[in-house]
């Protein structure tokens, strides 16, 4: 353990976060809403902590270790949490207690999306921006964006990724050094940003809500400037759009960029992982459409394509838009979509969930099992688009199954103790370890209601399932304090 | 630069090191053993490809169509010689280095060529090393003996023995000693710590001291350090692979030289082709072969098998029984680290050696040379001056104006056919090869950009 490295880098962090509260100060003498204070108050604040933490140590130069890798990651997303929510603690509008400041920041850092406020029409721009910037930077991960800008990360800057990034297969990297990996990754999330806020504008959104949504759109975060989220604009072509791009943030950043520094499109066309992705959304919104239309939930059979199309795009990405919301729906179908969060998207995207490789590489042990019983002596590796899958990655898919159903129970033990009923608990646990947002029952619009034990529950929740479980869980292990 | 290195073996992974540090340098790694791969992603800030090296296909995903520079570093000449072919025809790859071990396509220098094998550069391990401890034997008592200015000025490391003459004095008394020579102190290391060798610090005993000197000002000052006087004459080399067989032939004319080989058949051959050198089959650890052969009065042991431990307990034990200096090959840096100066006299490290040959071709044109000290830990370099119309931060200056990193010398200048020791007011000019010495390598691109044409540092 390399403690003094440890807070080095955190300090450096924080100092580095800071700045993110000046964009929302902007905003705010814009828009002369006059919350600029706020932001100003958080800014000096935190600037001032990252400043104390890194100016006694800003001399040590040591490599970091994946070790102290994880360690950073885990505490400065905790930091997060409550740094975060010190503009909306300090804010006199909305009125919020110190949990529901730090769910809500939470929330927004894990693009979970989730909110506990109401009246969010009301609220100052600054804060709505700044709701919306927090998703943004949560979504692509604020570990990578300082993998990509602090010089001195250096080969820290590896385990420092390998702690964020989401997926079984972190040893890949796009370009030699991992500082220009993390550059190419937020360039390519930054433009498909643009072009969903141009998509937006050119259907009809005013600026602030067109960059506001482009922001929780390809994060996947699910924040929106209205209480009513997309039913707000009522605009099927708007749908459309974020459909689209929610879609594509549930795809491999890194397969987003290859695709368009090659100008080969067919590159997504060859990813087995993207293959199933796109088949297992297509699949779920056919047969939902089809049901909802039979079941008379909607008059036409396009308006069921377009509710379905977008609700489960929104859910199975673990964005979390509503426009009609899905709680009430007929049948299983909540209940399926709720499972779904459980898949989401690719590894390397901006979804929540187990990914959808995990699900693939563990279905297809569970086939080679069978066979296996089958010919007791034949050889079956696992394979991915024709190659075979390594025995390590496959175990490590396997304990991730194993640790993620536990932590799962634990929570949803925990959320049925402090006496949220059955459906509330397991369905408010998956929107949160899988950052989603919006869950069934109690919790199908906002989690204003629970009690305040069930929100530091879900934060943790949050926290857990965005930096897939691992990294906090390895925390509590002796294994990882030993010397 | 964009480099790909192909192997990960003990050089590849060295050199992937050192490159990777300097942060102009973007490194990619190819190798068929995944786990090793991991392991050294882990460590370095590099990308890794798993597969044949000499496939086109793997080439291309580790980045062949924009690479500068190709290192062919597998353990098969062949692969090495089809990957350099691959990139050069397929991606026009500029400069293209493969470690081709095969004294027999050594033999034939136009095999190598843009129309023959396009291997702009083919670096031999073996005769890197054979020459490397040639240049010991040579001069005993050194651990090192690097050559700049093609031989005429030096970098010798030294260890202080008692009885030298300046042992116990201070470096100022030097010129006292030894009038008249070119001769400059670069670095003194006690205890694995760099002291800075200025007029008043006194050399100790055990002191691994550098110097620079002209060619014919070496002994001299090798006598101010050691008592050792005369040149070996009785030398005893274990092993016959192919470090063993080349050394033995290339001292047999000079000193007398004794070969033990445990194999047979290889034992018979190097027999067959050497001519006075006196070939016996055995087990360099059998201290009575050893002693049969009178290893106590051995100048020089020197265990060049395949097995380092081997290396390291023969070695050891002809110490014991009475050999003057022992040296041993030993590939794992850390048991160079364990053993050097203590039981053995000279671990001889044939990566370092290999990769300071690699260096020299990888680093901008105007650093001509560059050798590897101390593990890795230090460097040697040597570096044109160009002159420079938009105010040079090195030509037209003494050295005292020029602001070096911390640690770094100027242990010498040569200048045309002029060896000039270097001098705090000596003023450097364009053209003039510079030597340096850097205590911390980790300045080495500082140090470079110094010495950049066209830029100011």
């Amino acid at each position: 353990m390399n403690l003094p490295m440890v807070q080095r880098i955190l300090g450096l962090m924080l100092i580095m976060f800071s700045l993110t509260m000046l964009p929302p100060i902007g905003v705010a003498l814009a828009y002369g809403d006059g919350h600029w204070h706020p932001f100003l108050t958080a800014f000096l604040i935190i600037a001032a902590i990252g400043l104390a933490l890194w100016l006694p140590v800003r001399n040590v130069r040591r490599d970091l270790r994946l070790r102290d890798g994880f360690l950073v990651v885990a505490v400065f997303w905790f930091f997060l949490g409550v740094a975060g929510a010190t503009p909306l603690l300090i804010s006199d509008i909305p009125v919020l207690s110190f949990t529901d400041a730090v769910f809500e920041a939470v929330s927004g850092f894990t693009t979970t999306g989730a909110t506990v406020i109401v009246g969010i029409d009301e609220l100052p721009k600054s804060i709505l921006y700044y709701r919306q910037q927090i998703q943004w930077l949560g979504g692509m991960g604020i570990i990578v964006l300082a993998v990509a800008l602090l010089p001195v990360l250096g080969i820290g800057g590896m385990s420092l990724y390998k702690a964020e990034t989401p997926g079984p297969f972190k040893d890949q990297k796009l370009t030699p050094r991992i500082k220009e990996t993390a550059k190419a990754l937020w360039k390519t999330y930054a433009g498909l940003t643009l072009l969903c806020t141009l998509g937006f504008l050119l259907a009809g959104m005013d600026a602030f809500d067109a960059i506001g949504h482009a922001f929780s759109t390809l994060s996947t975060g699910g924040f929106s400037t209205h209480d009513a989220s997309f039913a707000y604009f009522d605009s099927a072509t708007i749908d459309a759009i974020a459909t689209f791009f929610m879609f594509l943030g549930g795809a491999n950043f890194a397969l987003h960029f290859l695709a368009i520094r090659g100008h080969n499109p067919r590159l997504y066309w060859r990813d087995t992982e993207f293959q199933a992705y796109f088949w297992l959304v297509v699949a779920v919104i056919a047969g939902a459409t089809i049901y909802l239309w039979f079941m008379n939930e909607f008059d036409t059979l396009g308006a069921s394509l377009r509710h379905a199309s977008f609700q489960i795009v929104s859910i199975q990405t673990s964005t979390g838009f509503l426009t009609t919301g899905f709680a009430h729906w007929p049948g299983a179908l909540p209940a399926l979509m709720i499972l779904l969060t459980l898949v989401c998207g690719c590894a390397g995207s901006t979804t929540g969930g187990m990914k959808v490789i995990r699900w693939l590489i563990v279905l297809r042990q569970g086939v080679a099992e069978l066979k296996q019983l089958v010919h007791p002596s034949a050889e079956i590796p696992v394979k991915l688009a024709g190659r075979p899958v390594p025995q390590r990655i496959i175990s490590g898919v396997a304990g991730f199954f194993a640790i993620y159903f536990v932590v799962f129970a634990i929570l949803m033990f925990l959320l049925m103790m402090i006496g949220l009923d059955q459906v509330t608990a397991w369905s408010a646990v998956a929107a949160c370890i899988n950052n989603v947002g919006p869950g069934l029952g109690d919790v199908a619009v906002t989690f204003k209601d629970v009690p305040d034990a069930a929100k530091w529950v879900c934060a943790v929740a949050m926290l857990v399932g965005r930096v897939e479980i691992f990294t906090f869980v390895l925390l509590l292990t002796p294994d990882f304090w030993k010397k | 630069m964009k480099i790909i290195i192909l192997g990960a073996g003990q050089v590849g992974t060295t050199a992937a090191q050192q490159l990777a540090r300097e942060q102009a340098n973007d490194v990619t790694v190819v190798d068929t053993r995944d786990d090793v791969l991991r392991d050294l992603q882990d460590r370095l800030d590099i990308r890794t490809v798993s597969g044949n090296a000499a496939h086109p296909a793997v080439l291309e995903a580790a980045g062949g169509s924009s690479a500068d520079l190709v290192i062919a570093l597998t353990n098969s000449d062949e692969v090495n010689m089809i990957a350099c072919q691959i990139a050069w025809t397929l991606f026009r790859t500029p400069t293209k280095i493969a470690r081709i071990r095969s004294g027999d396509y050594h033999r034939r220098a136009e095999l190598f060529g843009d129309n023959a094998i396009p291997v702009d550069l083919a670096i031999s391990p073996e005769q890197l090393v054979t020459d490397y401890v040639e240049r010991l034997i040579r001069y005993p008592g050194a651990l090192q003996v690097l050559n700049f200015a093609d031989g005429r000025v030096r970098l010798v490391g030294m260890r202080a023995v008692k009885g030298g003459k300046l042992v116990g004095h201070q470096l100022r008394e030097l010129n006292a000693h030894i009038p008249n020579r070119e001769v400059r102190v670069a670095a003194i290391y006690r205890g694995g710590r760099s002291v800075k060798p200025e007029g008043n610090t006194t050399i100790e005993e055990h002191d691994e001291v550098f110097f620079v000197a002209a060619r014919d000002d070496m002994r001299p000052m090798m006598k101010e350090l050691s008592t050792e006087e005369a040149t070996a004459r009785r030398v005893v080399i274990a092993g016959a692979g192919n470090i063993g067989f080349r050394l033995a032939r290339a001292l047999e004319e000079r000193v007398q030289v004794k070969l033990i080989e445990r194999n047979v058949d290889r034992a018979r051959r190097a027999a067959e082709t050497l001519r006075n050198t006196l070939v016996l089959t055995g087990d360099a650890a059998d201290e009575e072969l050893l002693l049969e052969e009178n290893i106590d009065d051995a100048d020089v042991f020197i265990a060049v098998t395949n097995a380092e431990e081997a290396n390291i307990l023969s070695a050891m034990l002809a110490k014991k029984l009475g050999a003057r200096r022992v040296m041993a090959l030993i590939n794992k840096p850390s048991y160079s680290e364990l053993m050097e100066g203590g039981k053995i006299d000279i671990a001889i490290s044939p990566q370092t050696i290999t990769i300071g040959a690699l260096l020299e071709h990888v680093r901008r044109g105007d650093v001509v040379r560059v050798h590897s000290l101390r593990r890795g830990a230090a460097e040697a370099m040597e570096a044109i001056v160009h002159a420079d119309t938009r105010d040079s931060t090195i030509a037209g200056r003494r050295i005292e104006e020029i602001d070096l990193p911390e640690g770094t010398t100027i242990g010498a200048i040569v200048r045309g056919d002029r060896v000039l020791m270097a001098h705090h007011d000596t003023v450097i000019e364009a053209e003039d090869h510079v030597i340096l010495f850097l205590t911390d390598r980790r300045h080495v691109e500082e140090v470079g950009r110094l010495f950049q044409a066209g830029t100011r540092a």
